[in-house]
């Protein structure tokens, strides 16, 4: 008789929750009125909300299953709640955005929950296989999701450039896997680990690593990798385009962070160069090619190519205070950057997405409350103290500066100074122009309000009162070992 | 009591927001009591500060980001208090001014008003850096907001301009700020950003280099030091009035207070490598500025211009580094802020009844307006410094120190004054005095009541600072006295040596420098008596 090898069934209990929470909504969709509909948003809600509590209950813990190729530890459940984050902002700003975009809501949640699934697995994986499968299933359901406004061409557009660069960029971390396990004879990062710090690198080693690179510059967003960006995040419904800047950004970071700071640690003065070059660069083209930028949403494209790039700044800084700086400010970039969209959904109407810099004329005095909330999001991207903003690159900046890469950070912010030029034009916008348009905004869309509240509520307070969540992103960080 | 003075406008703009729209007149009075209440609390300090001490007095401290060792510290020394005074005492005057001025979206102006309040207080009474850089750029942004929504013609442009001017020297010098902290954590194996705790650091002349570039380039911008000026004639135009007199009046000042508080006694060797450089800059600002008002047909430039004159004139005096120059300097900054702020003023409320402010549309007001010509008369000559008012005391006590440090500097310097007196008096006389050339002029109304009690007590403190200036002399000199024992006694000693000589002379110190100043500060000990 064969008997299983015990299962340590809790390491998958976050994905398991979202899991089941994916199925239920598909089967439930099957069953359901069409005016029901939106009940499936609640649903995905509670289950992120289940795998959120049940993250943030198993944090400090540091385990390892099935044969050391998933982690439980504080490092992956702290990016599940950001995971969790991202996704559930998504599910609000869904509820009433999906009517105006004639998208079908079974498949929809199900999706964004799926790809949930696989962020989960590739912050956990522990093995270059299962990040690789984690990253497949986060990159499937995205796909699909980018074009998931079937009747919209730049949506069809957005996913059929996303699949292919998508695919091609998997290709190259697939092959480095390969590289990387030809060198080491392993693909479980322990091991790896271990190798790299008993014998250094290899030629073959430092290909691998620099296709890896490439693969997860992919996912990023890192220049020159950044192509993709603009063109998929303008065609994408809104909703996903939130989803994708934050979530899929974070759980690339996740792997990117424990793949290189972790068990690349040992050789970091070899790649460290490499990250540097691109972290300038990818902040750089970023803003500056934001500049230009007519459309909000593409505006917000390559603002967030320029956050990979400071984010990329806190992996060059390595060590406890780049890594724990790269959590803390993926936490604050999924806030500030998820409001952002928010705001951009609420401006936007059916058949009148309202996506231009213009649109957004006079709305500062016609919407009190929503232009104060835009103008905190656009701040805390400037980074202006005391928002989340400034606090998360405060940190990164500072490991920089601690690490002794002093001239990173000051292209670092001058880069912000660039970038104060199209985040303001928002809020010049907003304030200092008069528009004749109102839309209608918030008062028939409950759950888009509540994200934005949450978001500004969140961007506000973590960036005056910082110390809890540092002090978590730290210990979080800590626990990789 | 620091803190009460910090957020009081905080919490009264919060308030603010929950006041119904139409409700002009209540928000208008809200605001207008909190900020005299500020302005009251913050005479508690005047009045309980202890002038025989150079530490900082009236300190609150507790823990903030413990990770970082970043700490809300905030206190007040000689030097700061008269800042804070300035900005309370400005902010009441400026806020009855918007009775006549702001009529579009009056709640929000008043809310952005209180924010820019607590943003100046606290980058004053701010003794960790963090905290200093918050406050900093958090006075930005309403700054940003008041030119942007309530300026003239080409605000978005200024708005901009400013906007991004300020930012590029503030994020060099958190940057610098950053190497300081961990600089003393390589040191000192804790990551600190309490400014007393950086002063003690030892730091190479290289590196005290490059961070004093950092911190001075984000100051001269503020100040702002020729060539870094451009911005300002932009934004004072096109800023309201309400902005222009705060911008004058309080914000170019934290560019000299930020010189004195941070860039000079953190890096002691760097500033003293640098004096060449800055007062050259600075006397180049003196005459220039004074010329470039000169010309201008713009009563508002004109007045903008004759702050880059000004500031010159108190970064001179700072870099004199004695005690009469440096004394002079803050002197000098609380006189501009009174004197240029009324000026604007002045402008703005012609600007209301005529809606132009070209010198060339004005003459001949001293017959229909005499009460604002002599209030004009008196303001005007403060600005240029006549004996008897305050513009003169700092002036004075300036050059007399620029004259000890580098008699050159001091000699172009006051060509600077009398340029000064030229283009004032140049413009009073064609505004105010001759035939009423415009029929326009003839109908103009003079001052309100309301008007005339914003100036009662700036022309009070004018005459009281012009005649009697010890008591806030006597209460700088302490503090003044600390700072430069810092800069000075490393111009002698060895760093290492210095250093140790910082920490003996910290408690109870012999006077380092020359006789001219111990009789002085003689004079000052007699009177306190």
């Amino acid at each position: 008789m064969i008997t299983l090898p015990p299962v340590n069934w809790l390491s998958l209990l976050p994905g398991l929750i979202l899991t089941v929470t994916g199925m239920l909504v598909l089967f439930w969709d099957l069953w359901m009125k069409d005016e029901e509909r939106p009940l499936l948003a609640w649903l995905g809600l509670t289950g992120l909300v289940l795998t959120a509590v049940v993250s943030f209950g198993l944090l400090g813990r540091n385990e390892s299953a099935f044969n050391g190729m998933l982690a439980l530890d504080s490092y992956a459940l702290f990016f599940n709640l950001i995971f969790c984050l991202a996704a559930g902002m998504t599910l609000l700003m869904s509820v009433h955005y999906l009517d105006t975009a004639d998208i079908r809501p079974g498949e929809y949640y199900a999706l964004i929950l799926f790809a949930t699934v696989g962020m989960v697995l590739m912050a956990a994986g522990t093995d270059l296989i299962v990040i690789f499968l984690g990253l497949e299933t986060m990159s499937m359901a995205v796909y699909v999701l980018a074009g998931i406004w079937r009747q919209r061409l730049q949506s069809n557009e957005a996913a059929l450039k996303y699949f292919l660069l998508g695919a091609f960029a998997s290709g190259f971390f697939l092959y480095g896997v390969a590289l990387v396990y030809g060198a080491t004879g392993s693909v479980q990062l322990g091991k790896i680990a271990a190798q790299v710090s008993e014998h250094g690198s290899s030629p073959l080693l430092l290909i691998g690593v620099a296709l890896l690179i490439v693969g997860f510059g992919f996912k990023v967003a890192a220049a020159p990798f950044h192509a993709w960006t603009p063109d998929v995040y303008e065609g994408a419904p809104t909703t996903v385009t939130a989803f994708m800047a934050v979530g899929v950004k974070a759980a690339a970071f996740a792997a990117f962070a424990r793949v290189f700071l972790h068990t690349l640690g040992p050789i970091h003065a070899e790649w460290q160069g490499i990250l540097w070059i691109l972290a300038a660069l990818t902040m750089t083209v970023g803003n500056v090619t934001a500049l230009v930028q007519n459309n909000i949403k593409r505006m917000l494209a390559y603002s967030s190519i320029a956050h990979a790039g400071y984010l990329l700044v806190a992996m060059v800084a390595g060590k406890d205070l780049g890594g724990a700086a790269l959590m803390y400010y993926l936490v604050a970039y999924g806030l500030m950057n998820l409001g952002a969209f928010s705001v951009v959904l609420a401006v936007g109407r059916k058949g009148e997405p309202n996506e231009e810099f213009s649109d957004y004329a006079g709305l500062g005095f016609r919407y009190p409350a929503l232009g104060m909330a835009m103008t905190l999001f656009m701040l805390s991207l400037t980074g202006v103290p005391p928002l989340v903003g400034f606090t998360g690159k405060f940190y990164m900046f500072s490991a920089a500066v601690k690490a002794g890469y002093v001239w990173l950070a000051v292209i670092g912010v001058l880069n912000s100074v660039v970038s104060a030029y199209y985040y303001i034009r928002v809020v010049v916008n907003m304030y200092m122009y008069e528009g004749e348009k109102a839309p209608d905004l918030l008062s028939s869309r409950p759950a888009l309000a509540a994200a934005i509240i949450l978001a500004a509520i969140g961007t506000v307070l973590m960036g005056v009162f910082p110390s809890a969540s540092i002090a978590l992103a730290r210990v979080s960080f800590l626990s990789l070992g | 009591m620091v803190s009460a003075i910090v957020f009081t406008p905080l919490f009264a703009a919060l308030f603010l927001l929950f006041l119904p729209k139409e409700d002009e007149e209540g928000a208008r009075r809200l605001a207008f009591g909190a900020s005299l209440l500020t302005f009251v609390i913050s005479l508690g300090l005047l009045v309980k500060f202890d002038s025989g001490t150079a530490d900082f007095q009236f300190v609150e401290r507790f823990a903030w980001i413990e990770d970082f060792g970043i700490q809300y510290h905030v206190g007040v020394d000689g030097i700061s208090l008269f800042l804070v005074l300035l900005t309370t005492f400005l902010m009441p005057l400026v806020l009855l001014a918007s009775w006549g001025d702001v009529h579009k979206r009056v709640k929000e102006y008043l809310f952005v008003f209180l924010l820019l309040e607590t943003g100046m207080v606290g980058t004053f009474v701010a003794l960790d850096l963090f905290l200093f850089y918050v406050f900093w750029e958090v006075m930005l942004i309403p700054m940003y907001f008041l030119i942007g929504v309530w300026g003239g013609p080409r605000r978005i442009y200024a708005a901009i301009k400013f906007l991004l001017y300020t930012m590029v020297g503030s994020l060099l010098m958190l940057v610098a700020i950053l190497y300081l902290a961990y600089q003393h954590n390589a040191q000192h194996q804790t990551v600190t950003f309490d400014l007393l705790q950086l002063y003690n650091l030892n730091l190479s002349l290289t590196e005290q280099k490059w961070l004093f570039a950092a911190f001075a380039l984000s100051f001269a911008i503020k100040v702002p030091l020729f060539p870094f000026h451009t911005w300002l004639p932009d934004a004072h135009v096109e800023a309201p009035t309400g902005g222009s007199v705060i911008l004058a009046g309080v914000l170019l000042k934290m560019g000299t207070y930020g010189f004195l508080r941070f860039a000079i006694p953190l890096f002691p060797e760097a500033a003293h490598a640098a004096v060449p450089v800055i007062m050259a800059l600075a006397v180049i600002g003196i005459i220039y500025g004074a010329l470039v008002a000169m010309v201008q047909p713009d009563l508002k430039k004109l007045v903008a211009y004759s702050s880059v004159s000004h500031l010159g004139f108190v970064v001179l005096g700072l870099f004199a580094f004695n005690v009469q120059g440096v004394e002079g300097a803050v002197y000098q900054m609380l006189n501009h802020g009174l004197s240029t702020g009324a000026l604007f003023l002045l402008v703005g409320m012609v600007y209301e009844r005529r809606h132009t402010r070209l010198i060339s549309e004005y003459g001949g007001l001293w017959k229909q307006v005499p009460l604002y010509a002599s209030i004009f008369m008196v303001v005007m000559l403060s600005s240029i410094g006549l004996p008897g008012l305050n513009g003169f005391v700092g002036e004075f006590l300036i050059l007399l120190g620029t004259f000890k440090a580098n008699p050159w500097a001091g000699a172009l310097a006051v060509s600077g004054v009398v340029l000064g007196a030229v283009y004032m008096l140049w413009m009073y006389q064609r505004v105010i005095f001759g035939p009423i050339k415009n029929e326009e002029n003839a109908k103009l109304v003079d001052l309100s009541r309301r008007e005339v009690a914003i100036f009662v007590p700036i022309l009070a403190m004018m005459l009281f600072m012009g005649l009697y200036p010890r008591p806030l002399l006597t209460r700088m000199e302490k503090s003044v006295e600390a700072t430069l024992a810092r800069v000075n006694v490393l111009r002698q000693a060895s760093p290492e040596q210095s250093r140790r000589a910082q920490h003996e002379w910290l408690p109870n110190r012999p006077s380092p420098d020359s006789p001219v100043i111990l009789s002085l500060s003689k004079d000052e000990t007699e009177l306190k008596h």
